[in-house]
């Protein structure tokens, strides 16, 4: 095929985890597919920016990454275009940025991970499993602590070192459903906004329990203030930021999804960096000197254009779609 | 492009290709944020026009990547066509296969009283 063993190889390996890529972005379709009336809205959920604390900036962030791996893979190919023409130095330099701009992406996804994780808002998870958000009568979201009562309970965390040694829970969010429903009663203008998304079908315009003016085609629900108690009182959890069981965003799905895929992806890039680095240390030593060819610099500049490539997808899926 | 690629740089059409994928991807962010009423609420074949137009955007994108940067234009085309055939059809089966049976599932839950089961 006119490519040496190593380069077909890694072509190979490739199409293997492309396909692997593949499977993992069908199988988030598919659910998001069967859930899509419930399914959190991307732009409400991404809209931290480093630095700016309480702006809300919903996808700037994101996007910030996907140009920083494409620069980088525009380092790489100069890199390896360095390469060719055997030029040490200036392969070394390209590699160099590769390698930054690589753990750059890490770290921002680590920190968008943070931010996931730690939540803002809060919710409640009802007793039939969907989880409900709150509004104020304007329809701008509403913090729990903004309006959660707090009463004198003392409900503490069960660890092995304080209870039945055998047994633990994990820890407990910061306020409790009773302070939770408290809170609401005594704030009469909150309403609560549930997962489903309203449509501008008949049948969503006919339905009394959504509060008149709050409800638009495409963003989720409001309930009127009777709906929204009848909600309320069948709390059963509070639901602070995410983790693979449950997310204040919505479908218990969705983190499960977000961090799996994200995650994968996120350990692709950093195995990647680890190969560019010590690719970048036996550049530095003139190994591919010796050898009289960089093509090792080429076979790993695929596999980080191949990281580029399902990132572009995961993004356009994932943040867009 | 010639065939031999060793002592020719490209340096200038891979900066052209870099300029061409940022300003995809700056359109598609754009998009993303503004989401036009135009576009969002009209539907094609199922699905909103935005979201068709971010799929296809980012297929220009990842046709790009291919073949500048992991530098296919370059490759025989018996290997271009064993990557390239082997991803496109089994991706394409892969999709087909989500949305027949999505759009079955999907149906059952509208039309009966489970709401979650997995």
């Amino acid at each position: 095929m006119g490519a040496s063993y190593g380069k077909l190889m890694m072509w190979f390996f490739i199409v293997s985890d492309a396909l692997t890529f593949s499977g993992f972005l069908a199988a988030y379709g598919f659910s998001r597919f069967k859930f899509i009336d419930n399914w959190p809205i991307a732009d409400e959920v991404f809209t931290h920016f480093p630095f700016m604390h309480g702006v809300d900036a919903p996808m700037y962030y994101v996007a910030l990454m996907t140009f920083i791996l494409i620069f980088s893979s525009v380092t790489m190919v100069l890199a390896v275009d360095a390469g060719h023409q055997m030029k040490q130095k200036k392969v070394a330099f390209y590699l160099l940025l590769t390698i930054i701009g690589g753990l750059i992406f890490v770290g921002s996804q680590a920190w968008e991970w943070k931010n996931f994780i730690k939540g803002e808002y809060g919710a409640i998870e009802t007793k039939g499993g969907s989880i409900i958000q709150f509004v104020d009568k304007t329809g701008k979201r509403v913090k729990l602590e903004e309006f959660a009562v707090v009463l004198p309970e003392e409900r503490e965390q069960h660890k092995r070192s304080n209870g039945i040694w055998f047994q633990d829970e994990p820890s407990l969010p910061t306020y409790s459903v009773a302070e939770v429903q408290a809170g609401f009663k005594a704030h009469p203008d909150l309403l609560v906004r549930t997962e489903k998304i309203y449509r501008d079908t008949a049948e969503d315009k006919a339905n009394k329990d959504l509060q008149p003016g709050l409800n638009k085609n495409k963003h989720r629900e409001v309930l009127t203030r009777e709906a929204s108690e009848a909600m309320v009182a069948n709390a059963h959890l509070v639901v602070e930021g995410a983790n693979l069981q449950r997310n204040e965003y919505g479908s218990k799905l969705f983190a499960d999804f977000f961090f799996f895929i994200t995650g994968f992806h996120g350990f692709h890039v950093f195995s990647g960096v680890v190969i560019n680095i010590i690719i970048y240390l036996n550049v530095l030593l003139g190994t591919y000197e010796r050898r009289k060819n960089y093509e090792m610099v080429e076979k790993v500049g695929l596999y980080w254009h191949f990281v580029d490539l399902v990132w572009v997808f995961v993004f356009t899926f994932f943040y867009l779609v | 492009m010639s065939h031999s690629h060793e002592h020719v740089s490209n340096t200038s059409r891979i900066w052209k290709v870099f300029i061409l994928l940022s300003i995809v991807t700056i359109v598609e962010v754009a998009l993303g944020i503004v989401r036009p009423e135009l576009l969002f609420n009209n539907n094609f074949l199922g699905m909103n026009l935005l979201n068709w137009v971010f799929i296809i955007l980012t297929l220009y994108k990842a046709y790009y990547i291919v073949w500048a940067f992991m530098h296919m234009e370059g490759e025989k085309s018996s290997l271009r066509w064993a990557v390239v055939a082997t991803v496109i059809f089994l991706v394409l089966y892969l999709v087909f296969i989500l949305l027949v049976e999505g759009n079955y599932v999907y149906g059952v839950f509208k039309n009966s009283t489970i709401k979650w089961n997995f």
